[in-house]
C-alpha cells in the first residue's frame, strides 16, 4: 500500500477488484511467450484468469478478445509479405463463424445448467496435456535427432491421405493445393466451436491440422491461421457481448497493453533460442497449466454448496 | 482507500398522522417512524462495504415501559427480490460436478438487519415466525417446477441463508439498534461491498413487551456510479455496440503493437 504498487482496479463485467499490474505482468508475460514461440497466447491467459478468480465465463470471453490484438497485427504483416491464403482463410472463417454460432449456444446452455465452469476446464485439461504432450514428444526426438546428427526435418514428404479423396474439390492457388472444401469448413467449424468456448484462438490446433490433413506449404500456414483467428475471434467477441455480456473491456485492455510490449521482447529472445529447446519449454509450460486445472478438479471443495442467480430461461 | 458512501440521513419527524395512527389500537398510542434523508445511495467502484445509519423516532411511548428497556425495535434493509439456483456439487469419477440443483424466486438478494437487543429475548419464535422477520424466517419461495423431492428442498433451503450470509449479503447485528433518547433511536446496518443496485425497502419493527405493536417503512436506491459502472451498464444496454467497440479496441492496440514493432 505504501508503495503504491497495490494499484486496484475494479473490473466492471467480472465485478471485482484486481491488482493492475499483476494483469499487466500476466498479459506481458504471455504476450512474451507467444511472440517467442509465435503462439496466440488464448490458452493460457484463459486458465491464468481462470487462476486468478476471475469467473470462468469472463475469462473465455475477455481471452477471446485478447487475441484479436496479438493476431491482427501478425495477420497484416502476413497480408503485406503476401504468405496468406485469402481465398482459404476466408472459407475456413465460413467454417469458423457457423461453429462459433454453435459454440455460443452451447456457452449459454453449459451456463443455465451450471456445468459452464466444469466443462471449460476439463477442456482445457484436455487439450492442454494433449498439445504439451505431443509438442514435448516432437522435440525430444528433434533434440535426439540433432544430438545425433542429422538435419532435423519437420517437412512431411507431400503423400496424399484420404482428406484428398474427398468430393467438391476447390483450387487455392496461394496454397498450391487442390482440396475438397469439406474438410476446410469442418477444420474451420471446429475451431470456430473451441474459439468461443474455450477463448482461444486456435493457432495450436489449426497450424498442425493445416499442415498435416490438408498439406498447405508451412509458409502460408501461419498467416492464413491468423487470418482466421481475427475474424472468428471477432465474431465470438461480439456474440458473447450480445448473449453473455461477459467481455470485460478494462480486463481486456490490461491483457492487451501487457501482451503487446511483451511480444516485443519474446520475439527478440526467440530468434536466439534453438527451436527445439523452445519448443520442449513451452509444451513443459503448457504440462504444468493443464495439471494445475486438472488437479483443481479433484479437490475436494471448501464448500460443496453454490448459489447463483437463476438465468431467466425456464422450463417451458 | 476506502471509498465510504457517505449517507447522510435526518430524522423525519411527522408530526402530522399521528392521531390518526394512534387510533388504531385503544391503548397503544405508540407509533414508530423511520427517515432518510435521502431517496438515493450512490457507490464507488471502489466500494468496500459500509455502515448505513438510520435514525428514528418512537413517540407516545409509556415512560414506565421505556425505563424498563421493554421496548424492543428490529430494523431491516431488505435488496430487491431475485431468482436464486443454490447447487450442490457432488462426486463422479472422483471429480466435483455439479449435480443437485433447487431454484427459488423473489428471494431477497440482500438482508441486513439490527435490533435491540437478540431476536429470541424480544419475542417469540412465532411471531417472528408470523413477520417473516430474520434470516431464518424469510420465506424461500422454491420455483414450482424448481425441485427434485421436498427432502432435497428441506436440504437446499437450509443451505441458501448459510451461503447468504457467508457472502454477507444477509447479516444480522443484534444490539446495533440504541436509543438515543427517550424517543430516538439510531440503526447500524450493514451494507456490504456487494450490495445489489436497485430498490431497498427500510422497514422498522417495534414491540412492546415481547408483543408486536407495528411497523413503519421506507424505501432507498441504491445505484451504482463511476466509469466501471458506466462500462457495466453499456455491456448491459448496448450490448451489440460494446461487443464491436471491444473488437475495434482489440485491432487498433494490435495495430499500435504492429508500430512499435517496425521501429527497431
Amino acid at each position: 500500500m505504501g508503495l503504491g504498487f497495490a494499484l486496484g482496479i475494479y473490473l466492471p463485467i467480472a465485478e471485482i477488484s484486481v491488482n493492475v499490474f499483476v494483469l499487466f505482468f500476466m498479459g506481458a508475460a504471455v504476450g512474451f511467450l507467444s511472440g517467442m514461440f509465435g503462439v496466440g497466447g488464448g490458452f493460457l491467459i484463459t486458465p491464468l484468469l481462470i487462476f486468478y478468480n476471475i469467473p470462468p465465463a469472463v475469462a473465455v470471453a475477455t481471452g477471446a478478445n485478447q487475441v484479436i490484438a496479438s493476431s491482427f497485427s501478425g495477420a497484416l504483416t502476413h497480408f503485406k509479405r503476401g504468405t496468406l491464403d485469402v481465398k482459404l482463410g476466408s472459407l475456413l472463417v465460413v467454417g469458423g463463424i457457423a461453429g462459433a454460432g454453435v459454440g455460443i449456444y452451447v456457452f449459454v446452455l453449459l451456463r443455465e445448467l451450471g456445468q459452464l465452469d466444469l466443462i471449460v476446464s476439463l477442456l482445457y485439461v484436455v487439450f492442454l496435456s494433449t498439445v504439451g504432450g505431443l509438442m514435448l514428444y516432437e522435440s525430444l526426438q528433434a533434440m535426439r535427432r540433432t544430438r545425433a546428427g542429422q538435419l532435423s526435418n519437420l517437412k512431411k514428404p507431400g503423400q496424399h491421405n484420404w482428406v484428398h479423396r474427398l468430393p467438391f474439390k476447390m483450387r487455392f492457388r496461394a496454397s498450391k493445393i487442390y482440396v475438397s472444401i469439406i474438410p476446410v469448413l469442418v477444420l474451420g467449424g471446429a475451431i470456430g466451436f473451441l474459439s468461443s468456448i474455450m477463448g482461444v484462438g486456435g493457432g495450436f490446433i489449426m497450424v498442425p491440422a493445416m499442415i498435416y490433413l490438408l498439406k498447405v506449404p508451412t509458409n502460408v500456414v501461419i498467416g492464413t491461421s491468423l487470418y482466421q483467428i481475427v475474424f472468428v475471434t471477432a465474431f465470438t467477441t461480439v456474440m458473447q457481448a450480445t448473449t453473455n455480456q461477459s467481455v470485460d473491456i478494462v480486463l481486456a485492455m490490461l491483457l492487451m497493453t501487457g501482451g503487446v510490449i511483451g511480444a516485443q521482447y519474446g520475439a527478440r529472445i526467440g530468434q536466439k533460442l534453438r527451436g527445439e529447446q523452445l519448443r520442449a519449454l513451452l509444451a513443459m509450460l503448457v504440462l504444468a497449466v493443464g495439471l494445475r486445472l486438472a488437479i483443481e478438479l479433484f479437490v475436494t471443495p471448501d464448500d460443496l454448496y453454490s448459489v447463483a442467480v437463476a438465468l431467466a430461461t425456464r422450463a417451458p | 482507500m476506502n471509498t465510504r458512501a457517505a449517507a447522510l440521513i435526518l430524522i423525519i419527524a411527522l408530526f402530522a398522522g399521528r392521531h390518526a395512527h394512534a387510533q388504531q389500537l385503544p391503548g397503544n398510542k405508540e407509533t414508530i417512524e423511520i427517515g432518510l434523508s435521502t431517496d438515493t445511495i450512490a457507490i464507488t467502484s471502489g466500494f468496500r462495504g459500509t455502515d448505513l445509519t438510520v435514525f428514528g423516532a418512537l413517540d407516545n411511548a409509556d415512560p414506565l415501559i421505556q425505563r424498563q428497556g421493554r421496548y424492543d425495535i428490529v430494523v431491516v434493509l431488505e435488496g430487491p427480490e431475485r431468482d436464486f439456483v443454490v447447487r450442490r456439487k457432488d462426486r463422479f469419477f472422483g471429480i466435483w460436478v455439479n449435480a443437485e440443483s433447487v431454484s427459488f424466486q423473489h428471494i431477497p438478494a440482500s438482508y441486513s438487519l439490527a435490533s435491540t437487543r437478540n431476536l429470541q429475548d424480544i419475542a417469540t419464535p412465532k411471531i417472528f415466525g408470523q413477520l417473516s422477520l430474520g434470516v431464518n424466517n424469510i420465506f424461500y419461495e422454491p420455483m414450482p417446477d424448481g425441485f427434485g423431492s421436498s427432502e432435497s428442498l428441506k436440504e437446499f433451503t437450509k443451505e441458501l441463508p448459510r451461503l447468504k450470509l457467508k457472502q454477507r449479503l444477509y447479516n444480522q447485528r443484534p444490539g446495533d439498534v440504541q436509543f438515543l433518547s427517550s424517543t430516538l433511536f439510531r440503526a447500524t446496518l450493514s451494507l456490504p461491498a456487494n450490495v445489489p443496485v436497485g430498490k431497498h425497502i427500510a422497514r422498522a419493527y417495534l414491540f412492546r413487551n415481547g408483543e408486536f405493536l407495528r411497523e413503519s417503512s421506507t424505501s432507498l436506491n441504491i445505484v451504482k456510479a463511476g466509469l466501471e459502472f458506466r462500462i457495466y451498464r453499456a455491456a448491459n444496454q448496448y450490448s451489440l455496440l460494446y461487443g464491436l467497440f471491444a473488437v475495434f479496441l482489440a485491432v487498433v492496440t494490435g495495430w499500435m503493437g504492429r508500430l512499435v514493432f517496425r521501429k527497431d
